[in-house]
């Protein structure tokens, strides 16, 4: 290799080069779009095909007036009270998780610091699964508790990994260590359960879109619209999270405020989501990595991640419920594609230092 | 070209837990200049950057850009002035050179704000003077050391600041590679005036490059002041606790360290000339 002879650094660029880095930006952003627009596009069809298609079929004519609000008989109460509300669910619990995820995970620089794997979860469960069976609480006040759960687990794990700045491993195994008291707190709980508590505490650790309202759907569906752009303007910040801490700060980001919003909105997103169908195993974990795995190494993964989730859901809930003789819930569906990955996953980052 | 600006140390005290590290140091970076930092392991060097480009906040005293603290600069503002090259940057897995290049314009850019003609620009300028254009689409997790070195130099460069501080930009780098880094920075400064601040280990690169040398010894300015009112024996003795020999460099006529070690001691104390018949007769 030859040393190079510089050509004045103080000169103006020749058009040329000028030319070329716009090619290739431009070229980097397209492409990005591209992955959006067809991600975006199958969201809607894998939306669509769960309304219209199930144990029994309604022509996309009649769910669109059901949509509309038109009385269809018999396409009125399948559609309008159970399709659409849980495909609706499903749509706004995937893109939150998948969001969340890929945000924890951007952020700590390490595809293991999703939300489900340090304990954001868990605490959720662990919370919900007192407050049935312990406690007898309703349904609104056990989503509450488990919200704050959430919240609360997050506060304690990041206190716990702060030391003059947060490391992403020291938070990701104090994660994993809380997370697996939390799930003995829960098994523990649900050994002393009554069998009719059980059924529905069941729901708080596997995940599950079955029975669907709207009364669920709303709060986690305004959560998502209130908390994504939020997250969204954060981007450029989170991008430059990635090159580590000091060249971030050296190149204007705040590092501990961009932290804290992106946590708390994250962890909202997560908390709402999981309070309306409860912690669908892996999604929040798998969708980054998959859009990384799309879109490439550039770009923002943040809504490239969230519609992925959206899919991951839409199409895991439809294969529950449909694909196999038994309904399955949602959650048994994506923790059988998401355990394989994780074992995958640990193994690649012990032989060297992973990341998205 | 590039405004003048000052960047000094008063009474900066600095520290991590109940270890001070800096104590009440007195410090000017002359404009337009090449600045190296030199000093034993853990004498504060990379502590004192740190601080300079406000990644640490001081216990005590202040940095000052332009008379106005570094720490109550708005974070942008501050990024558009002065730049930062940590000791071991991240590069996320996969990245391309001209998309890390491309992050040296956050600073410059909105929340929501389009790339401009004026972000291209920078980027191509950036990637011309590092002569990285031809690695543009390659990732950098895939170049060798010395490429990956000037991706991110690159990086910095995109930043368009008219400081920019380098913690130890040769280290992992063999001789040929950190000549090259350091020509690239002096190329730099005589080109865009560019004022630059760096730590270096190796005492005789950072003689040859600095117009001003500061030595730091036990959290202290020991000595500051051109290469050659700086590098003698006696600030070697102080500050690195050795015993060397000066000379003239014959290629840039700069100081040239040479180190005495135990076994070559009895040659240094005499001529220069018998150091090596001393040894081999006792061989």
């Amino acid at each position: 290799m030859s040393a190079p002879v510089l050509t004045r650094p103080g000169a103006a660029p020749a058009p040329a080069s000028v030319a070329a880095a716009t090619r290739r930006r431009v070229r980097g952003a397209s492409r990005r779009r591209l992955v959006v627009l067809v991600l975006a596009v199958l969201v809607v069809a894998a939306f669509a095909v769960t309304l219209v298609a199930g144990r029994t079929y309604y022509p996309p004519a009649d769910v669109l007036r059901v949509i509309l609000g038109e009385q269809v008989p018999g396409a009125s109460f399948t559609v309008g009270e159970l399709r659409l509300p849980r495909a609706v669910l499903a749509l706004v619990a995937g893109f939150s998780f998948g969001l969340a995820g890929v945000t924890f995970q951007t952020m700590l620089r390490n595809p293991l610091a999703s939300p489900d794997i340090i304990g954001i979860s868990s605490g959720a469960s662990a919370a919900a699964a007192i407050a049935i069976v312990t406690l007898h609480l309703g349904e609104v006040q056990v989503s509450v508790v488990a919200i704050a759960a959430g919240l609360g687990v997050a506060l304690l794990v990041y206190s716990l990994a702060f030391k003059g700045g947060v490391a992403g491993t020291r938070l990701i195994l104090i994660g994993i260590g809380i997370s697996a008291m939390l799930d003995s707190v829960t098994s523990y709980v649900l050994s002393q359960a009554a069998e009719w508590d059980l059924q529905e505490a069941m729901r708080w650790l596997t995940g599950s879109l079955n029975g669907a309202t709207w009364d669920e759907v709303v709060p986690a569906a305004v959560a998502a619209a209130v908390l994504t752009p939020l997250l969204l303007g954060q981007g450029r910040n989170l991008a430059a999270l990635r090159l580590g801490d000091d060249t971030a700060s050296a190149l204007g980001v705040r590092v501990e405020r961009t932290r804290i919003t992106v946590i708390v909105a994250a962890v909202g997103l997560i908390a709402f989501a999981t309070a309306a169908a409860g912690p669908i195993a892996f999604v929040a974990f798998l969708s980054g990595p998959i859009a990384a795995r799309i879109v490439g190494a550039g770009g923002s993964l943040l809504v490239p991640a969230g519609l992925v989730g959206a899919l991951l859901v839409l199409v895991a809930d439809f294969c529950g419920q449909f694909a196999f003789g038994e309904r399955y819930p949602v959650g048994i569906v994506t923790g059988v594609l998401g355990a394989p990955y994780l074992v995958y996953l640990i193994v690649r980052t012990n032989r060297a230092g992973g990341s998205l | 070209m590039t405004t003048e600006h000052s960047l000094t140390a008063e009474e900066l005290t600095l520290g991590y837990a109940d270890r001070t590290v800096i104590d009440s140091l007195d410090l000017a970076v002359p404009p337009g200049r090449i600045t190296v930092i030199v000093g034993a392991n853990a004498c504060g060097k990379s502590t004192l950057l740190r601080s300079m480009s406000r990644l640490l906040a001081p216990r005590a005293g202040r940095v000052l850009l332009d008379g106005r603290q570094v720490h109550r600069f708005p974070a942008k503002e501050l990024a558009r002035t002065m730049g930062l090259l940590p000791q071991s940057p991240l590069a996320p897995e996969g990245i391309t050179v001209s998309d890390l290049v491309g992050r040296g314009r956050h600073p410059h850019q909105g929340v929501f704000s389009r790339w401009s003609r004026e972000d291209d620009a920078a980027v191509a300028s950036a990637l011309e003077a590092t002569q990285t254009e031809e690695l543009a689409e390659r990732a950098v997790d895939e170049l060798s050391g010395g490429q990956r070195q000037r991706a991110w130099i690159a990086m910095a460069l995109a930043q368009q600041t008219d400081l920019l501080l380098l913690d130890e930009p040769t280290t992992f780098l063999d001789v040929s590679h950190q000549v090259e880094v350091l020509d690239l920075l002096t190329d730099l400064n005589a080109g865009r005036g560019t004022t630059i601040v760096m730590v270096l280990h190796d005492l005789n690169l950072a003689a040859r490059y600095a117009d001003h040398l500061i030595a730091l010894a036990d959290g202290r300015l020991h000595a500051q002041g051109t290469p050659s009112e700086v590098l003698t024996e006696e600030t070697v003795r102080a500050v690195f606790g050795l015993d060397s020999r000066i000379i003239e460099d014959p290629v840039s006529g700069r100081p040239l360290m040479l180190p005495i070690g135990r076994h070559h001691a009895a040659g240094a104390a005499g001529e220069a000339g018998k150091a090596v018949p001393a040894r081999a007769a006792r061989g």
